[in-house]
C-alpha cells in the first residue's frame, strides 16, 4: 500500500521534471539535445550521491547538516594529498576520500546513537567543526588547477558511452542504492526503524543503531563527493560546498523523503536532485534574474513540503497505520 | 548567515589555539637609536605570501630612502593580534606605522594612541577607519579597476570586436556592482565591444561554473567573459576549459597569479590583472617615510616613486594605480608569491 502510494508520487514528479524539460526546451531548443541532458546529468551527479545518503539519513528521522563540511573537509585532504603526492594516482585518493568521510560520518553517528544527542544539534556543531578543521589542514591556503595532477582532474570527466565516469558513478549508486533499499535486510531495517522505532525495537532491530548505519553510509558518500567535488571544480579552499547540505535537503523533500522519517524513495530523490538539476541549468539559460532564481527554488521546496503534508494524512508507513 | 557566524567562531576558536601555541613574532628591528626613519608595516598575518611581496617591495623603497623596515604582524589574522603588535611597536618609538587591518573600528583606539604619541599612522590594502590614520592608500580605484579589465577585455577580442559577458559574485556585492558601473561607463572606447550579459555565481565554485556553462550556451558567439571575483575567474575558466572553448573564449578579470598561473599557461586565461603587492609595500613605504618627514598629505601629489604620484581626497584615501597586468612572462614568478 505505501508502495502504491510513494510510487504515484514518483510518478507525477516524474511527469512534472518531463513537462519542466519540455517548457524549457520550448523556449530554448537546444536545451533537450542529448548533449545538454548528458551535462545536466553530470552536473546533478554529486547531489544525486549526496541525496541519496541525506535519504538514508532521514529515513532514520536524523539529518546531517555536515554533509557539505564532510564532502569539503574530504576533499581538502585528497586536493592536499594530491598537491604533495601527484604520482600517487586515482585509487589511495577515492580510498582515502571515502575512508575520512566514513570516519566523519560515523562520529555523527556515535554522538545521535550512543549519546542520544538530537541528530540537528550534533551535525550542526561538528558541521563548524569540520569546516574548522580544513582551515587546520590547508591554512587558509587554495590548492589549485594547476596544482593538481592530470589523473586526479581526468577521473571524473573520463567518457564512458557518451557519460562521464561521475554520471556512472551517480547511475551504479541509484542502482545499488534501489537494491538495498528494496531486498536487503539493511534497507528494510532502516525504513522500520524511522518508520515506528517503538515497533523496531519490538523486532529487535536497534534504531540506535540503524541510525548510526545511515549516517557512516551518507559520510563514506560525502566523502567520495568531495573527491568529485574539488576534481570537478578543480579547485580546494576551505568554503567550498558552503551551504549546499541545503540544497541535498530540499532534494530529498522534494523527491517527497518525509523529513519525519521512515517514508521516501530513491526513485523520487533521484527525481528530486534532477528537478533541480533542470531548475538551476535552466534558469541561468533563459535568463532569469537572480532574484526570482532564489524565489522560484524557495516556492518549489514550500510547494513539496505541502504535497509530503498532505500525503501524510492519507497513509503513513504500514506499521503506523496498523499501530494506532 | 547563521551558519557563516558558526563557522567563524569555530575559525576563530580554532585560531585562537593556534596563536596560543605558536611563537609570538618578535619585531626584527634593530632597536639601537640612529637618524634612520624607522617605519613599521603591520601585515593581516605573517606567513602570508601577499604581505611578504608587501616586504619586499618596502624594503626596496626604504633602501633609498635611508630608512629601515620593521615588518611585523599577528600569527593569525585577528584584531586583536594585530593591537598587540601595534603596541609592540609603540613601545619600540617608531617614526611611523602602516597596518593592513583586520578590522576596520577595533585598532582604532590603539592606532589613536599611537599618533598622541606622534607617530604617523596610515593603512594600506585594507582600511582602518578615517579616526584612526592619516591616510589610507588603496591599491586601486574603482574607476581604475573597470577601465584597466575594459582594456584588456578588448585587447583580447579579435579587433576588438565581439561579445562580452560578465560573471559577477553576488547581486548586492558592493565593490563588484562599483565595479561593473565603471565599466559600463567605460565602454563607449571600445564601440565594437558588444556587452551582452551579467550572470551571478555568488562567490561560489558550482554556481560560478554552471552559470558560465550557461552564458556559452546562451551566447554561442561569446568572446570574452570577464569576472571580478577570484573565485568566479577560476570557475570561468575552468568551466571553459571543460566545455573545449580554450582560446576561443577567453577568460580575463581580476584574480591571484597562483590560482590562474594553470591557466595562463594554457592559454584560457591570457591575461588578467590584480594590484601588484612589491609596488603597493613600496607606495605605502614612499608615503609612510614622507608624512613622518613632516609632508601634509592634503591637497598636494604625494609621489611614490617608480610607480607614480598619489594624491588623497578630503577623507584621505588615495589611490595608488591601474592593477598590475599579468600574463605567461611573469605569471609564475608572482605565482610563487601570492
Amino acid at each position: 500500500m505505501m508502495i502504491n502510494s510513494a510510487t504515484r508520487r514518483d510518478l507525477a514528479l516524474g511527469v512534472i521534471v518531463v513537462l519542466l524539460l519540455a517548457s524549457v526546451t520550448a523556449a530554448f531548443p537546444q536545451f533537450a539535445r542529448p548533449g545538454n541532458l548528458a551535462e545536466i546529468l553530470d552536473d546533478s551527479a554529486i547531489l544525486i550521491l549526496l541525496a541519496l545518503g541525506q535519504m538514508l539519513v532521514i529515513l532514520t528521522r536524523g539529518i546531517d547538516l555536515s554533509i557539505a563540511a564532510n564532502l569539503a573537509l574530504s576533499g581538502m585532504l585528497v586536493a592536499l594529498l594530491n598537491k604533495n603526492y601527484p604520482g600517487a594516482g586515482v585509487a589511495p585518493i577515492l580510498l582515502i576520500a571515502l575512508v575520512s568521510g566514513t570516519l566523519l560520518g560515523a562520529i555523527n553517528g556515535l554522538l545521535v546513537w550512543r549519546l542520544k544527542l538530537p541528530p540537528i544539534v550534533v551535525t550542526l556543531g561538528t558541521m563548524s567543526v569540520y569546516r574548522g578543521l580544513i582551515y587546520l589542514s590547508s591554512g587558509g591556503t587554495w590548492v589549485n588547477d594547476n596544482q593538481m595532477s592530470p589523473q586526479f582532474l581526468g577521473f571524473v570527466r573520463y567518457e564512458v558511452l557518451g557519460l562521464t565516469l561521475l554520471s556512472w558513478l551517480a547511475i551504479v549508486a541509484i542502482a545499488g542504492f534501489a537494491m538495498m533499499m528494496r531486498y536487503t535486510v539493511l534497507g528494510r531495517n532502516l525504513y522500520t526503524a524511522g518508520g515506528n522505532p517503538a515497533a523496531a525495537t519490538y523486532t529487535g532491530i536497534d534504531p540506535g543503531r540503524m541510525q548510526f548505519f545511515a549516517y557512516m553510509i551518507c559520510g563514506a558518500i560525502a566523502g567520495l563527493c568531495g573527491y568529485l567535488w574539488v576534481a570537478r571544480f578543480a579547485v580546494a579552499y576551505t568554503d567550498i560546498a558552503l551551504g549546499f547540505e541545503l540544497q541535498v535537503i530540499a532534494a530529498c523533500l522534494i523527491g517527497g523523503v518525509a523529513i519525519a522519517g521512515g517514508i521516501g524513495t530513491v526513485a523520487g530523490v533521484v527525481l528530486g536532485c534532477l528537478f533541480i538539476g533542470v531548475i538551476r541549468n535552466a534558469l541561468p539559460l533563459i535568463g532569469i534574474s537572480p532574484f526570482w532564481q532564489m524565489g522560484i527554488n524557495g516556492l518549489v521546496i514550500v510547494v513539496a513540503a505541502v504535497l509530503s503534508a498532505r500525503r501524510r494524512e492519507d497513509k503513513r508507513a504500514i506499521l503506523e497505520a496498523q499501530a494506532a | 548567515m547563521l551558519r557563516r557566524a558558526m563557522l567563524t567562531g569555530a575559525a576563530s576558536l580554532v585560531a585562537v589555539v593556534l596563536a596560543g601555541c605558536g611563537e609570538r613574532p618578535q619585531p626584527s628591528g634593530d632597536v639601537e637609536a640612529d637618524n634612520k626613519l624607522r617605519i613599521g608595516i603591520v601585515a593581516k598575518s605573517l606567513g602570508n605570501g601577499f604581505f611578504d611581496a608587501v616586504h619586499k617591495g618596502a624594503d626596496e623603497a626604504a633602501a633609498t630612502l635611508d630608512a629601515e623596515i620593521i615588518f611585523t604582524g599577528p600569527t593569525t589574522p585577528t584584531a586583536e593580534g594585530q593591537i598587540e603588535t601595534l603596541n609592540a611597536l609603540i613601545a619600540q618609538r617608531v617614526d611611523a606605522i602602516a597596518i593592513s587591518a583586520n578590522d576596520p573600528d577595533a585598532l582604532v583606539p590603539t592606532l589613536k594612541r599611537a599618533m598622541q604619541r606622534g607617530i604617523k599612522v596610515i593603512s594600506f590594502d585594507s582600511a582602518v577607519a578615517k579616526e584612526g590614520r592619516v591616510v589610507h592608500l588603496a591599491p586601486s580605484s574603482d574607476v581604475l579597476i573597470g577601465q584597466t579589465v575594459l582594456d584588456l577585455a578588448a585587447e583580447l577580442v579579435p579587433d576588438g570586436k565581439g561579445k562580452m559577458a560578465v560573471v559577477s559574485a553576488t547581486p548586492t556585492s558592493t565593490n563588484q556592482n562599483a565595479w561593473l558601473v565603471q565599466m559600463q561607463q567605460y565602454m563607449p572606447k571600445y564601440p565594437c565591444l558588444e556587452y551582452v550579459s551579467v550572470v551571478y555565481g555568488d562567490d561560489v565554485a558550482d554556481k560560478s561554473y554552471r552559470e558560465t556553462v550557461a552564458l556559452i550556451k546562451q551566447y554561442p558567439d561569446l568572446a570574452v567573459i570577464v569576472s571580478l571575483s577570484s573565485v568566479g575567474i577560476v570557475a570561468a575558466a575552468k568551466a571553459v576549459e571543460d566545455q573545449g572553448l580554450t582560446g576561443k573564449v577567453k577568460v580575463t578579470g581580476l584574480g591571484l597569479p597562483s590560482e590562474l598561473a594553470g591557466y595562463v599557461r594554457k592559454g584560457v586565461v591570457p591575461k588578467f590583472a590584480i594590484w601588484n603587492p612589491i609596488d603597493l609595500g613600496y607606495a605605502t613605504t614612499q608615503v609612510a617615510v614622507q608624512l613622518a618627514r613632516g609632508t601634509q598629505p592634503e591637497d598636494q601629489e604625494i609621489s611614490i616613486g617608480r610607480v607614480g604620484a598619489v594624491k588623497f581626497d578630503g577623507n584621505g584615501i588615495g589611490a595608488m594605480a591601474r592593477p598590475f597586468i599579468y600574463d605567461q612572462s611573469n605569471v609564475e614568478q608572482f605565482a610563487a608569491i601570492f
